[in-house]
């Protein structure tokens, strides 16, 4: 296991949490749509939170996705090919929901169309992620070749359904968050007070998913693994930061609304604690085989050549701090709550 | 039947026709995209702030760029992960040099494009006028790079280089020679500038329309002349990249030129003008310059170049037919562009001017170029057949072996009935967009104009716009000292 490689384990983890913290909260709010946009009001603050950094947050994922390819090729070829017909679905999910903003505001006799596929569009991704997940963590029969060997059902385990609702339910969390940020003070249909209240349910629920994703993991995961999965120190260390985002989102009153950038800023740090605890829990191991520890995916077994590594970490080099850069300059120019006149969407 | 069974067969289905349609709407992001930075750089000079046509004509083109493009970044998340889902082996034969540009991709291109793209939908009242313009360029130069990205990957597959085999898979030796192959910057160059000659026939095509139904003529002749202009730099240009393209292919794929000219025996390389190949007698029936290929490529009439028989059967393009007519279609096409323009150019002259029918065939122009453009796909990936990475790896060998034939059959019927659907929707809004031309932009863009500063509030129009003062409107207005 060479240091590089290592290194490239840290930065996919960094880049999925860049994915988990942004485009969190704009496939939540998706899924939150129909429920908390009450009128075209609320609705049309909702879609404006998200209009002008949803592609560059999706973007994240395509990164996070392009630097797996490239520095664990075995581990993107083995996830992506054995999840098949569950990536389809996240695939096609992306894809309706990518033009249903666009195409929504353009052609106003399909608006309802638009906000379906807006609403199943954010909801398969938000809900799969997690799934996916739980399956690598628990493990799936992998044949010699690292192929699945496993059905579609198969990946249907209690323990990966459970991630799949604690990603959900944190994406909520996260999308009544930024809701709240966005709304404007005062009309749009009370938005901003009733995601301020979901926000605070929703944090309720995520702390029992949670529990019970906790519990399954060591009832049904622990005593199973082949690799023998279990507590490390730095999961330790993450779940406490976990720990201590959940409270500071819960801290803060649902009543004002300058607390509201502060509960987001909690519920964000609890989405880089829920990463952290994964890949501490992983690590070396990148997608378990639950047949044969020896055939599991590994950083070692994975990893690219080192001249692989060094051109990537020289792009990532260049690039990351641009991308930051970018979103530095769009979150800026786009700060603040909404007023009336940005709602031409 | 035996087809549908086959995994590997439907899984060039989907990757084929998947990687197409994204190519309906990229050669548009791209081509629209330089005419959209165009009309907003126009629209954005100090001398033209106060002029509401500008500005229409500004905000017609931001529309139809924008609408367009979420269908190219919708149908591109597909293709990225395609070679994880649908091409396992593949993935971790090239994982090692493929990845990275991937990842480039999105870093360098995606963001760029994505995080501007949020600027011009939703920033035009929030940036000064000099910071739209740029950011319009921004866009514009995100998709070009893009495209730069994608064809390094895409060239590696076609020539291979600055590797080495270890346990069975491609490792990478040489970051710049494997990006900058022997067909990286001929592909580029051919594919980027096909691009912008589409993105040109559409300008034209557009401005034909509006002159034919006699509306808003100015906006009509300013298309016109744009399209002309922008389409015979870019077609000049193309004719020299697709000539590079053309001598790589001589040079180092051998193979694929012998199908493109559906050539079995060793010699003098005809050029042909169209024919047809009988694969099973292995003859070919043709009209065209003998020895031409070889002149094209060499400067001499008499180079000989090896033909398909050359090669064991088993490293042959299986469908040489194809090959031969994708690619004549191509070069064919290329024609029918140069004549396109040329009816523009003596249109813009002001000769033929009561005559419908010029016009009439320039609103069709548009059809030539993404017919060429999709037809060179095809000679350039069935050419390369049967391998996926020339000489290294076979498609058949690519596949992923843990996703079966149901599987592939039920993702392909869904995205069927996606891809139609999304496509009806798209067209829905360009033709009503186009229909309605630069002018429903206008009331907007005139209201913005007559909002004075003591006015304050927001100012409803149409229902779908909220008109207001924005920094850029009062500007104008006072630039140009145009009273409300
Ligand atoms: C407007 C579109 C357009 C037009 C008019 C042409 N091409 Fe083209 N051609 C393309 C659009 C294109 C393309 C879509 O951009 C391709 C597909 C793959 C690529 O790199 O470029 C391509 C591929 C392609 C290839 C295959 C390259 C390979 O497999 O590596 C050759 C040899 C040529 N072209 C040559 C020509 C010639 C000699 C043309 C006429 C004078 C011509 N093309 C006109
Ligand atoms: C978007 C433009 C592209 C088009 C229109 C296109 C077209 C095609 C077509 C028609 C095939 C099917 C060939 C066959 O089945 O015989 C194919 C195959 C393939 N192409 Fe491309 N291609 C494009 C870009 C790319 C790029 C950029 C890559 C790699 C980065 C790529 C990689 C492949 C792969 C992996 C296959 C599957 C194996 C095969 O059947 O050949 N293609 N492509
Ligand atoms: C098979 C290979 C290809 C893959 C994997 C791929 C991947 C992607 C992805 C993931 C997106 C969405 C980006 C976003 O979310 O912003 C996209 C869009 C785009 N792609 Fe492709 N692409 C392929 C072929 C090509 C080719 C050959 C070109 C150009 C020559 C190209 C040019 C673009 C452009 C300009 C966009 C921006 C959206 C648009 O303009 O329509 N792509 N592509």
């Amino acid at each position: 296991m060479s240091g590089l490689a290592v290194t490239w384990f840290i930065l996919v983890a960094v880049l999925l949490t860049g994915y988990f913290l942004l485009d969190g909260f704009d496939l939540g709010i998706g899924v939150l749509y129909p429920f908390l946009g009450r009128g075209e009001q609320s609705k049309a603050v909702l879609r404006r939170a998200i209009g002008p950094v949803w592609d560059g947050n999706e973007v994240w994922l395509l990164t996070a996705g392009g630097a797996l390819f490239a520095a664990f090729p075995a581990a993107y070829a083995t996830s992506f090919s054995g999840f098949y017909l569950a990536i389809m679905l996240v695939l096609f999910g992306l894809i309706v929901r990518a033009v249903s903003l666009e195409f929504r505001a353009h052609d106003p006799k399909l608006r309802g169309v638009w906000d379906a596929t807006f609403f199943v569009g954010s909801l398969l991704p938000a809900l799969l992620f997690g799934v996916a997940i739980g399956n690598v963590v628990a493990g799936i029969p992998l044949n010699d070749n690292g192929d699945y060997t496993g059905t579609f059902f198969g990946l249907l385990t209690p323990f990966a359904l459970c991630c799949g609702v604690l990603g959900l339910v944190h994406m909520l969390t996260q999308g009544a968050s930024w809701a709240a940020v966005k709304a404007p003070r005062e009309g749009a249909d009370d938005l901003r007070d009733r995601a301020a209240s979901l926000r605070r349910l929703l944090l309720v629920v995520e702390l029992v998913v949670f529990l019970l994703v906790t519990c399954l993991f060591f009832v049904t995961v622990v005593p199973t693994s082949t690799v023998g999965l279990g507590v490390t120190a730095l999961g330790v260390v993450f779940a406490v930061v976990y720990a201590l985002g959940w409270v500071m989102a819960m801290l803060r009153k649902t009543s004002d609304p300058t607390d509201d950038i502060y509960a987001f800023i909690g519920v964000e740090l609890s989405a880089v604690g829920l990463v952290g605890i994964l890949a501490a829990t992983m690590f070396p191991n990148l997608i378990v085989c639950s047949t044969d520890a020896a055939l599991s995916i590994t950083v070692a077994n994975a990893a690219s050549g080192d001249a692989t590594l060094a051109a990537m970490a020289v792009i990532a080099g260049i690039g990351v701090p641009l991308v930051l850069i970018y979103h530095v300059i769009s979150y800026r120019i786009f700060r603040g709550r909404l007023a009336k006149e940005d709602l031409t969407y | 039947m035996d087809a549908l069974s086959d995994p590997v067969v439907l899984a060039r289905i989907q990757f084929a026709a998947t990687a197409l349609y994204h190519f309906l709407f990229v050669p548009l992001s791209v081509g629209m995209g330089l005419i959209m930075a165009i009309y907003v750089t126009r629209a954005n000079r100090p001398a033209a702030r106060g002029d509401a046509h500008a500005q229409a004509l500004a905000r017609f083109w931001v529309r139809i760029f924008t609408t367009t493009f979420a269908v190219g970044v919708a149908t591109g998340i597909t293709m990225e992960f395609s070679f994880g889902t649908n091409w396992a082996d593949y993935s971790r034969f090239v994982g090692n040099i493929f990845g990275a540009p991937l990842a480039a991709e999105a870093l360098f291109a995606f963001f760029l494009e994505s995080v501007f793209l949020g600027v011009l939908l939703f920033g035009r009242k929030k940036v000064s006028p000099r910071f739209y313009t740029v950011s319009s360029w921004l866009v514009w130069a995100g998709s070009c790079l893009s495209a730069l990205w994608i064809i390094i990957a895409n060239s590696w597959m076609q020539t291979p280089a600055g590797y080495e085999i270890e346990d069975g898979k491609a490792v990478l030796t040489d970051f710049f020679e494997a990006a900058l192959n022997n067909s990286t910057l001929q592909h580029y160059a051919h594919t980027v500038f096909a691009l912008l000659v589409m993105g040109s026939l559409v300008c034209l095509a557009i401005g034909a329309y509006y002159l034919l139904k006699d509306r808003d003529s100015r906006a009509g002749r300013s298309m016109l002349k744009t399209g002309v202009v922008a389409g015979v730099v870019t077609t000049v240009v193309l004719l020299g990249a697709a000539h590079a393209q053309a001598v790589e292919v001589a040079q180092y794929q051998p193979v694929k030129l012998a199908a493109m000219e559906g050539q079995y025996e060793s010699g003098p390389m005809e050029l042909s003008l169209f024919g047809w190949v009988n694969e099973e007698e292995q003859t070919k029936f043709s009209v065209g310059i003998p020895g031409g290929t070889s002149f094209l490529a060499s400067f001499d009439f008499d180079t000989v170049y090896q033909g398909l028989n050359d090669f064991p059967a088993d490293e042959q393009p299986t469908s040489v037919n194809t090959v031969f007519q994708s690619y004549h279609l191509m070069v064919a096409l290329f024609g029918v562009i140069c004549l396109v323009l040329l009816l523009g150019i003596i249109v813009l002259c002001g000769k033929l001017k009561d005559k419908k029918w010029p016009l009439r065939i320039m609103m069709f122009g548009w059809i030539a170029p993404i017919v060429a453009i999709e037809s060179g796909w095809i000679t350039a990936e069935y050419g390369r057949q049967p391998w996926i990475v020339t000489g290294l790896l076979k498609t058949q060998d690519a596949v992923s072996q843990s996703v079966d034939a149901t599987q592939l059959l039920i993702t392909l019927a869904l995205f069927f009935v996606i891809y139609v659907l999304m496509y009806v929707a798209w067209l829905r809004i360009f033709l009503r967009t186009v229909k309605r031309g630069p002018e429903q932009f206008l009331p907007e863009v005139e209201a913005e104009m007559a909002a004075s500063p003591q006015a304050g509030d927001s100012k409803p129009t149409d229902g779908m716009f909220t008109a207001e003062v924005s920094g850029q409107a009062h500007d104008a207005a006072v630039a140009t000292g145009k009273e409300a």
